[in-house]
């Protein structure tokens, strides 16, 4: 970054994903119908997209796109507030294991190593079993399965902060570690960690919609892409709208989140 | 017999009897880094010898060169003085305090006593940091100054390193390699400390640079009543900064002698070597230059007897069995050679 100006693609990627939080906060402005509803007279059969419905009606007649637009508020939640747990668990044991190292690293890193040979998607689904589908059991589960990619980025790039000569500097003015760490690695590593952190959301993102696919998703009526392709699985050969649309609301919040993050990637290494 | 204990007693030089002068006093100082295993199922494990049996004194308010080649412990040497890194064996005295006496706290509040500036001016300020709070840092660590008056205090520190005042609100990439170093070295002084470890403050500074350098590190010297270890590659570097210099050569202290002795007396070969690599503009004086063969050899596995035998034009065949110990009169030329003793 360095105040070198940004260039197109997180522009485009910032305003994706501007966009995306817009359309979650005035949900109930823009949502032409109420998404847990039934709007439309097709009761029972999905209805196609037509004027009155651009994105179609699903079995139960309710209107896909002010699902869709709904469901975007929780898939924000859900992105944004597990990658703000990943991240806080990811830095942590990131910034402890590259700055202490030897056995402090060893330790966290082989835990590091455990929690990564397991499938995220796996050891989610046994969690949420356990402790029952809700957004804040969601939130916890999917920031529990992925910090791991974050510590081990923070910790390498900590291992390198910590050996510049700034460092030892601030060490022979006598700066004890808390300080080290707050005022000389952290700083350093920060450019890194926002990268990490858009493509994180991402992740997260996928995380939930699948989860929500194998309905351990947040549970009904709030809706969910997940969940809403889940649904038209059964429809699919007759109404594949039913699962095109929120497909492609999962595919665009997943595209402005990358982009913006190897947008910010690419600004920095340039 | 593991390779630590493999280099006998007999090889460590006498430590000097205490001079109540003396600042630093180095004793029998060694540090070995872990260099992996020889094989995949070996037990022997191989170390850098890179400070191997130091012995040294650095007077209050003088300058002491250590010069050497790179890879010679050097950088180390400095850094075991002022217990940035822990020595494998020996001690250091500060003041007449045992550094590895000293509690956690004790330790650090003796880092306000002794700094450190870096060679390299870019990796050594932190990029994120204002000139302002990299300078203050020290101020701030050890409560020396709040307010206005830390504020005064920074400026104070930039003009007696030769910056303006505007220079607390910039980065260090707004500044070139001579004024990085300048900030480097108000960063040192900020905690007024009584010793500095100057890490080859100059070498990578433009020649014109480095004269700027080295005379305002002079004109604090003088002002602040500093003591130096003045770290270089080269002889001709710490010529006239320093009142003592010691040459090193792969982890040990070859030579080492008041500055005019070094330069019109040099006894060890590998001194005269190095003496005769510094350029001359004088035509008429012809010295010989005096080519060493190789490289140095590695530290993880040194030559047997004196370290410099394998490329030392003179060597015996005693260098080859024995090591030459450092000896001469306490506080004058010592020299560790067989075949060139001190005088």
């Amino acid at each position: 970054m360095n105040g070198r100006g940004f260039g197109k693609l997180e522009i485009a990627g910032a305003a994706m994903v501007l966009s995306l939080v817009i359309v979650a906060v005035f949900a109930p402005a823009l949502a032409p119908h109420d998404p847990t509803r039934a709007v439309a007279a097709t009761y029972g059969d999905p209805g196609a997209p037509s004027l009155a419905f651009p994105m179609g009606t699903d079995q139960l007649g309710r209107d896909v796109l002010s699902r869709i637009i709904y469901g975007a508020r929780i898939s924000l939640t859900v992105g944004v507030a597990a990658m703000a747990e990943t991240i806080v668990i990811g830095v942590l044991i990131g910034l402890l294991s590259g700055f202490f190292g030897g056995s402090v690293d060893f330790l966290l890193m082989r835990f590091t190593d455990v929690m990564l040979t397991l499938p995220a998607l796996l050891l989610a689904m046994a969690f949420v079993a356990i402790l029952r589908p809700s957004l804040f059991s969601i939130l916890l589960v999917i920031g529990l399965v992925s910090w791991t990619q974050v510590a081990r980025v923070v910790r390498a790039e900590t291992l390198s902060m910590s050996k510049r000569d700034f460092v030892l500097a601030a060490r022979a003015l006598g700066a004890p570690p808390a300080r080290l760490i707050t005022r000389h690695v952290l700083p350093n590593v920060l450019p890194i960690i926002i990268v990490m952190a858009a493509l994180g959301t991402s992740s997260t993102l996928l995380l939930d919609a699948a989860l929500s696919f194998l309905g351990l998703g947040v549970p009904p009526p709030t809706p969910t892409w997940g969940r809403m392709i889940e649904e038209a699985t059964i429809y699919f050969r007759t109404a594949p709208w039913l699962a095109i649309f929120p497909g492609l609301a999962i595919f665009y919040a997943v595209l402005a989140f990358n982009l913006l993050g190897y947008g910010v990637l690419r600004a920095r290494s340039r | 017999m593991s390779l630590v204990s493999g280099s006998d007693q007999a090889s460590a030089p006498i430590a000097e009897s205490a001079t109540a002068a003396a600042l630093i006093r180095v004793e029998n100082l060694w540090k070995e880094f872990p260099a992996g295993s020889e094989g995949l199922l070996s037990r022997t494990r191989l170390t850098v010898k890179a400070v191997a049996g130091v012995s040294l004194d650095i007077q209050r308010g003088e300058t002491l060169g250590l010069v050497g080649e790179s890879g010679s412990g050097k950088s180390t040497l400095g850094r075991l003085i002022l217990r940035l890194i822990e020595p494998t064996r020996g001690s250091v005295w500060f003041d007449g305090r045992d550094l590895s006496t000293l509690s956690r706290a004790g330790l650090r509040a003796l880092r306000r006593e002794m700094q450190l500036v870096f060679q390299d001016p870019y990796s050594s300020l932190n990029p994120r940091m204002k000139v302002r709070a990299i300078v203050g840092e020290g101020l701030e660590i050890h409560q020396l100054a709040r307010g206005p008056e830390k504020e005064a205090r920074i400026v104070q520190l930039l003009e007696m390193v030769g910056m303006g005042a505007d220079a607390m609100n910039r980065y260090p990439h707004e500044f070139s390699g001579g004024q990085r170093q300048r900030i480097g070295i108000a960063r040192a002084l900020a905690v007024n400390p009584r010793f500095v470890v100057l890490d080859e403050p100059v070498s990578a500074l433009d020649v014109s640079i480095q004269a700027q350098i080295i005379n305002l590190l002079q004109d604090l010297q003088e002002k602040l009543n500093l003591t130096y270890l003045f770290i270089a590659h080269d002889l001709r570097v710490v010529e006239h900064i320093s009142r003592r210099v010691a040459i090193m050569y792969l982890g040990k202290i070859v030579e080492i002698a008041p500055r005019e002795e070094i330069y019109a007396n040099p006894r060890h070969p590998y001194t005269r070597a190095l003496l005769s690599a510094i350029p001359t503009i004088d035509q008429k004086v012809k010295s010989e230059r005096i080519k060493l063969p190789g490289e140095m050899p590695s530290p993880v596995n040194p030559p047997s007897g004196c370290s410099f035998h394998p490329r030392c034009p003179y060597a015996e065949e005693r260098c080859k069995i024995t090591e030459p110990k450092l000896e001469g009169a306490r506080g004058t030329h010592k020299v560790a050679c067989h075949v060139f003793p001190a005088q």
